[in-house]
């Protein structure tokens, strides 16, 4: 899962103190490793470095400066352009994919079509190790089981996705 | 297979059963040779895609042609003559005549279509090879087992050399070994013979089968893709 582009995403939804961004982020995805707080601001430089996220407010309190991030254009286009690719079919993608679904949905685009590219990618894999299977000795259809069935464990998670979109959009928006 | 004219195109079909929109606004092109895969979730509204394309069902608005022939202007008995002499038919339970035996069921579309028994019969003979269960030829289809059943009720697609195969769930039956045999034989068969076949499958792995894929939901087309070949 890309931490840079997960945190711009859920910045696009407004500006947030990297504070905020780490709670977020636990909330929908943080169920199993919390973000530790320097990973949140080693990506917050990063992006600043590379002009997708600007500080629009400095607050001065007793204690330390806290600055407040804003995604920039040039992030909009960054989110837009990973959330529209679908990710290259590898074993146990689940988490990156419901990462790209919980951010669609929170973003407001449509999360039907980042599933719709995936299962495109899936099936495109699986036809060509079918080819491969169909061609080859027992050993190759062998290794090629294996990758399919993995693969079909994938789609049947996309499709049972597709198919609780609604129902995921209101919890994630809650 | 681009440069060929579609054999079944469809424009803007829709169909609806009392309320319910079964179909709505679905356009595609089916070319010869080609294995399209109708993919989506039960009652989505792929069944009743397929009913359309074999003209067994007809739509309730759009346009859709074979070849150069109106299938929604075409009468019940030109439609019905279509199906028996251009297309073939896969079921997922193979749908034989129990009472006839596997080599009469198979010849069964060509005495229908007037061909004399001798001739009928070793065309199903051929066709029985083919898909390697000539062994049960004499037998009836409830003295084979599943996976040849289903291998037959293919060869009887096939014996009149149709241009489209339907085929709906055809190994929602079978274990995986028998699955991926009739998957096999039916598409190698197909392309050897340019015949296209419209798979309809919920089944990921008999999809990987195709060429491309649609996904039907809700009675609209999601995504078309897949390699070229």
């Amino acid at each position: 899962m890309s931490l840079s582009h997960t945190l711009l995403a859920l910045l696009e939804r407004g500006p947030r103190h990297g504070y905020d961004l780490k709670q977020e982020f636990d909330a929908q995805f943080g169920q199993d490793r919390p973000l530790h707080y320097g990973q949140v601001y080693a990506t917050l430089a990063r992006l600043l470095k590379n002009g997708l996220v600007e500080v629009d407010a400095v607050e001065h309190g007793g204690g330390p400066e806290r600055k407040r991030y804003a995604i920039t254009t040039a992030g909009v286009t960054d989110v837009e352009e990973w959330l529209s690719q679908p990710e290259s079919p590898a074993l146990y993608l689940h988490s990156t994919l419901y990462t790209k679904v919980v951010l669609a949905l929170l973003t407001g685009r449509d999360a039907a079509a980042v599933l719709d590219a995936q299962r495109a990618a899936h099936l495109d894999l699986m036809r060509t190790l079918t080819r491969r299977k169909t061609r080859g000795d027992l050993a190759d259809a062998l290794i090629c089981d294996h990758a399919i069935f993995h693969l079909e464990a994938d789609l049947r998670w996309l499709e049972l996705t597709s198919a609780r979109l609604d129902r995921l959009a209101e919890e994630v928006r809650s | 297979m681009t440069g060929d004219a579609p054999l079944l195109t469809a424009r803007d079909l829709s169909k609806a059963y009392g309320t319910t929109r079964a179909l709505d606004g679905v356009s595609l092109d089916v070319r010869a040779g080609e294995i399209l895969a109708v993919m989506g979730p039960s009652g989505s509204g792929k069944s009743t895609l397929m009913h359309c394309l074999a003209g067994i069902v007809r739509p309730d608005s759009g346009e859709l042609r074979y070849r150069d022939r109106d299938l929604i202007a075409a009468s019940d008995a030109e439609r019905s003559a279509l199906r028996r002499g251009e297309f073939g038919f896969v079921f997922q339970f193979g749908q034989l005549v129990p009472e006839l035996t596997c080599l009469e069921n198979v010849a069964l579309p060509l005495r229908m279509e007037g061909v004399r028994r001798k001739e009928a019969e070793r065309r199903a003979a051929y066709w029985l090879e083919r898909l390697d269960v000539a062994d049960v030829a004499g037998k009836r289809p409830g003295q084979a087992s599943g996976g040849q059943g289903q291998r037959v009720a293919i060869a009887r697609a096939l014996v009149t050399e149709p241009s489209v195969v339907f085929a709906d769930e055809p190994t929602g039956a079978l274990d995986s070994l028998n699955g991926e045999m009739v998957m096999r034989l039916l598409t190698e068969c197909a392309e050897q013979s340019r015949t296209a076949v419209v798979l309809v499958t919920h089944e990921p792995s008999v999809a990987a089968y195709s060429h491309r894929e649609i996904v039907v939901r809700d009675g609209r087309i999601r995504t078309s893709a897949g390699s070229a070949r």
